[in-house]
């Protein structure tokens, strides 16, 4: 590419920007770079001082004085169980997307041609693109104790299946949109679209002749599919798992809405902040999320999912 | 070309029951949006009525200003967006240089973490500068996290474009401008719309940022969130979200369409 120069410039900025391209890239992430730096870092920068500050207990005034006690705050077993529940509910969300996307991406990527390719994409697209309060309400719609599941239980005749789900110790409730069970099945639905749609542009760019070649070799379809397509497919539903982990860690409104009403840290954060007016607390809190996100995104990085987004 | 065997069945099922598991929810919401039930979610529906349609559209005036809020934030959040979002992608598309990846990820961060921390953090700056809430906090906000996913369709578009091609650009004398304009542009165009659409989609459904960086002021989206811990006349929610739905559909079409023909010119060359 070096040796590509212009031998009739018409701009001499386009001539001396094509042979310090260094120059260039740099112009052009600017305004980018500024924009996230100051919004959005010099937030993130102003939230984390702020959860060295403290709450005064008496007066309800922030003490702006360095202090790490509202970390400590933070250790209690309570908030511990907090941040626990949120992490197991995260992983289990994610895991089940993952589990019903594949599927989906799978083939959509590989088997349907034309019309239903097209047929695949929007159906993807659509719920993704609807209104994410809307879908948490056609849930609330459905889970309710007078609504269509319990319904459908009751004209197949499985009522007592769904009477014995209910009556189980932890994820159980009083009805199903009272319950983790509940929780969990609207967080899987909300978040899918964003498993599917990594998964399926990784399995797109898996080469066919890379499957051809495996087949050639003497691997069996079974066999092609465990040894290329899947580690091939890997970094899309670790790009997919990224949202649907995050967005699970960080939500507030679907356990407000869904559920048992047991705090979440999406919902403990907005209570803190909000009602409570302990910001200190809250943005400790808001670290939590933060680091594991953090963590998570090193593994994926290195897991190569950042070329599948 | 029967080189590759069809679906099994299984795998067809499982593709098939997951895209009803996503969809069959929405048309619940049509469903409710026409019951005569209108204090709880009874079904089947005792019966049907067309009457929550004119309620919503003649006696609820609280459903149009945070429509409007709604779409004007979503459109300046979407044009804020394309432009920092395609830049980014532009610089970051063929450079190398020490820490690349972790600019990549810079522009990733906003949607990688939750959005109730972009939220509260978004919130507090505005306290510490003393910032009152309007129309442009929310814009901030939204724009923010709208940039990634400009960014992302646009690079991936961009590792589509063969260098060989602007070489050729500029070896027949065209200049930077023109090579933009005739060159790069035709073959992103599809994408950039494509982004835009679902920064536009983001933006206007979002809710989570929102509450923090909207004070008094009701979008759409924190209009329905009311609608849902206080509710009355259910029905007309359903009546609201049916037409968002509706509404969203046509563009999404629209999309997709104009985006496949784009592949097709931009992929003739390779």
């Amino acid at each position: 590419m070096s040796g590509a120069i212009a031998t009739n410039p018409r701009s001499r900025l386009s001539d001396f920007f094509y042979r310090h391209s260094g120059l260039l890239t740099f112009a052009l992430l600017l305004p980018p770079l500024l924009w996230i730096g100051i919004v959005y870092l010099g937030s993130l920068f102003a939230l984390l001082l702020q959860s060295f500050y403290s709450l005064d207990e008496f007066s309800g005034l922030i003490v702006h004085e360095f202090t790490l006690s509202t970390y400590e705050q933070l250790f209690t077993p309570t908030n511990l169980t907090i941040i626990l529940r949120t992490a197991v509910m995260a992983a289990a969300v994610t895991l089940a997307s993952a589990i019903l996307a594949f599927p989906i991406a799978y083939y959509a990527a590989r088997y349907a041609r034309g019309g239903w390719k097209a047929l695949f994409y929007l159906a993807v697209m659509m719920p993704l693109w609807s209104s994410y309060l809307v879908k948490v309400y056609a849930w609330k719609l459905i889970l309710a104790k007078e609504g269509i599941v319990t319904w459908v239980a009751g004209k197949i005749h499985l009522g007592w299946l769904l009477d014995a789900l209910l009556a189980m110790p932890v994820i159980g409730g009083s009805s199903l949109s009272f319950s983790y069970i509940g929780t969990f099945i609207v967080f899987v639905y909300i978040w899918l679209p964003y498993m599917i749609l990594p998964t399926q542009a990784a399995l797109e760019r898996v080469p066919k002749n890379f499957i051809e070649a495996s087949a050639d070799l003497g691997a069996s379809p079974r066999q092609t599919f465990r040894t290329v397509i899947l580690p091939l497919a890997m970094p899309g539903v670790i790009a997919g798992s990224i949202f649907t982990f995050s967005l699970t860690l960080g939500d507030y409104i679907i356990p407000q809405i869904v559920g048992n009403s047991r705090p979440f840290i999406g919902t403990t954060v907005y209570a803190l902040q909000g009602t409570a007016g302990d910001i200190p607390l809250a943005a400790a809190f808001t670290v939590v999320p933060v680091v594991i996100m953090g963590i998570y995104l090193m593994i994926a990085r290195r897991m190569g999912a950042f070329d599948a987004l | 070309m029967r080189s590759e065997p069809g679906a099994s069945v299984p795998l067809k099922a499982a593709a098939v029951g997951g895209l009803l598991f996503l969809h069959l929810p929405l048309a619940l919401i049509f469903l409710y949006a026409f019951t005569t039930e209108e204090k709880s979610f009874q079904f089947p529906p005792p019966s049907l009525t067309l009457h929550w349609l004119s309620v919503a559209w003649f006696d609820r005036p609280d459903i149009w200003g945070p429509l409007w809020l709604s779409l004007k934030v979503a459109v300046l959040a979407t044009l804020i967006a394309l432009i920092l979002g395609t830049l980014a992608a532009a610089a970051l598309w063929r450079a190398r240089f020490f820490g690349k990846d972790s600019l990549s990820l810079l522009f990733i961060l906003p949607i990688a973490l939750p959005g109730i921390i972009t939220g509260i953090a978004l919130r507090s700056a505005f306290d510490i500068m003393s910032i009152p809430f309007s129309t442009w906090t929310i814009v901030l906000g939204h724009a923010t996290f709208c940039i990634v996913v400009v960014y992302n369709n646009a690079l991936a578009r961009f590792r589509r474009l063969s260098p060989s091609m602007i070489e050729a650009s500029v070896d027949l004398g065209a200049n930077g401008a023109q090579t933009f304009r005739h060159v790069i542009l035709p073959q992103i165009s599809s994408a950039l719309l494509a982004g835009g659409m679902l920064a536009f989609a983001l933006s206007f459904d979002e809710v989570i940022v929102t509450t923090f960086t909207a004070g008094q002021q009701a979008t759409l989206p924190i209009w329905m969130l009311n609608e849902l811990i206080r509710p009355r006349q259910r029905p007309v929610t359903n009546v609201v979200a049916m037409i968002v739905i509706a509404v969203t559909f046509l563009p999404i079409l629209a999309a997709y369409y104009l985006t496949r023909e784009g592949e097709h010119t931009g992929g003739s060359g390779r």
